[in-house]
């Protein structure tokens, strides 16, 4: 490796990295947080199968699992001024974020619901509880757990996802290395790096996983995934 | 206590309940027996409104209600003064012991925590658990597990408790302690139904018997009537294919 290409990789890794926690990070985070606000909304109406509700829930899934999360994002960014609708890109890049997310979680989490057996439900009532109590107590504490690594993965997905984002004028760390690529021509060099930083924020994630399911399982005795 | 009349209930087309009677005094344990889809576990199950029947009226600590037609607040004040004990036990997987008692108690009936503490301590040493207290269903036994759920039952200071075949699901050497904690109930003046295939328990512990066969009650008598003087040939006949099952043994 030539000096030049070293010296590039070493200037531009801190700026890269930079962005990535200024704002790849922090655009995952909140968007993912949000999705995950959504996803339990829409689990919960078609749970308790809210009439009315429940229909527009299975029409947002469907909108959203069909079509392209760029398609999206430029139909929001480049679309939605066309009826004077125009946010700013980063909130703009949140809510398509947090929107397509909260589509595939729900489905995730309804699983999970569903996964823990009637008795749970059925048990809280006959000890006086509410159907708002049980859930909250009892069924949503043992779907989480069940949830958790699914909703891992989509963690995870998620970070290389908001990549997509540079498409509408996010300066997040893909674009940024793209800036610093067409300035000095290094494309193999510079998308390396961002590979590897891509990289090692998924493994942070994997391992906080890893901790994340140690904590649960301790707080359940071990297994709850029984019959 | 607890007066059932013209209970029905049908799944799908097929009655399962088939206008069922009954009626329970205070202090009195009332064994249900019969064969196997006779309709039992779906009598207790509408008893405490975990399924709605299609038609009925039960009449509890002088109140009067219409079966199919009672609200949500009606079932929830009628459910502070019953428990049930399940077959599979269903204890709370992300409680401990003693949470799984204070649970209702706490969020239920806001009881304060120490005193739901205190109340549920009680109730496990009841069933000899005490020790117990800090384990999570998965690391009990299933008797351990249905001996916490009775815990359960009990610390609610219910008027009658329910039990759907509570030793079924357990393995032989642990049926025995289940059923003495529950002997010891019946012996403190808890009135109970109990669904049972353990005809020796019923003989010995319930003051009652109601039979069930086909979604009907063809019997409901005193239980020394019922095995001593047991007129019914179909009753007669099922009651010997158990002491077969038994010689079995
Ligand atoms: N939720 C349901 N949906 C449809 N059919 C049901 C349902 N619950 C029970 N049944 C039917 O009702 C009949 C009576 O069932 P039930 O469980 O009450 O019998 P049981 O007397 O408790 O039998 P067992 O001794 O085997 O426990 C059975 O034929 C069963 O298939
Ligand atoms: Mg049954």
């Amino acid at each position: 490796m030539s000096e030049r290409v070293l010296n590039i990789l070493i200037t531009s890794f801190p700026r890269i990295l930079g962005q990535g926690l200024l704002v790849t990070i922090p655009l995952t985070v909140i968007s993912f947080a949000l999705a995950l606000i959504i996803a339990v909304i829409c689990a919960m109406v078609q749970i308790a199968d809210v009439k009315g509700l429940k229909q527009i829930v299975r029409f947002y899934i469907w909108i959203i699992r069909g079509t392209p999360l760029l398609v999206q994002l430029y139909l929001v960014y480049f679309g939605l001024p066309d009826l004077g609708v125009a946010l700013p890109a980063f909130p703009c890049a949140v809510a398509v974020f947090a929107l397509n997310e909260g589509a595939y979680c729900a489905e995730t989490v309804r699983a999970a619901i569903e996964a823990v057996p009637r008795g749970q439900m059925e048990a809280g009532y006959c000890v006086g509880m509410s159907y708002i109590q049980i859930m909250r107590r009892i069924v949503l504490p043992q779907a989480f757990r069940t949830a958790f690594p699914p909703l891992s993965n989509s963690l995870i997905s998620m970070v290389k996802d908001t990549s997509l984002a540079a498409n509408i004028t996010v300066t997040e760390m893909f674009m940024t290395t793209q800036r610093v690529a067409g300035r000095t021509y290094e494309h193999l060099a510079l998308y390396a790096e961002v590979a590897l930083i891509y990289l090692i924020f998924c493994t942070v994630i994997t391992w906080l996983q890893r901790l994340g399911e140690k904590k649960l399982n301790a707080m359940n005795g071990g297994n709850v995934i029984r019959a | 206590m607890l007066e059932v009349k013209g209970l029905r209930k049908s799944f799908g087309g097929s009655e399962i309940l088939k206008g069922v009677d009954l009626s329970i005094g205070k202090g009195d344990v009332l064994a249900v027996l019969g064969p196997s889809g006779g309709g039992k576990t779906t009598l207790l199950r509408c008893l405490n409104f975990l399924e709605r029947a299609d038609a009925g009226t039960m009449t509890f600590l002088d109140r009067t209600m219409d079966m199919p037609g009672s609200g949500k607040k009606d079932i929830a004040a009628y459910r502070r003064h019953t428990a049930f004990v399940f077959q599979s036990f269903n204890l709370f997987a992300n409680k401990t012991a003693l949470q799984n008692v204070t649970e209702g108690l706490i969020v239920a009936r806001k009881m304060a925590r120490a005193e739901a503490e205190a109340r549920a301590m009680a109730a496990l040493e009841r069933v000899g658990l005490a020790d117990k207290r800090d384990a999570y269903p998965s690391q009990l036994s299933g008797g351990q597990q249905q001996r916490v759920a009775i815990a359960r039952a009990v610390a609610g200071e219910p008027d009658i408790i329910f039990f759907d075949e509570p030793t079924s699901a357990l393995d032989p050497e642990l049926i025995g302690g289940v059923l003495d904690v529950i002997r010891a109930l019946a012996e403190d003046g808890m009135t109970m139904i109990v669904v049972t295939h353990e005809v020796n328990f019923a003989r010995n512990v319930s003051t009652r018997v109601l039979f069930m066969d086909g979604g009907k009650a063809l019997a409901e008598e005193p239980t020394a009537a019922f095995f001593q003087e047991q007129k019914l040939e179909r009753i007669q006949s099922f009651l010997r294919s158990l002491d077969r099952k038994e010689g079995e043994l």
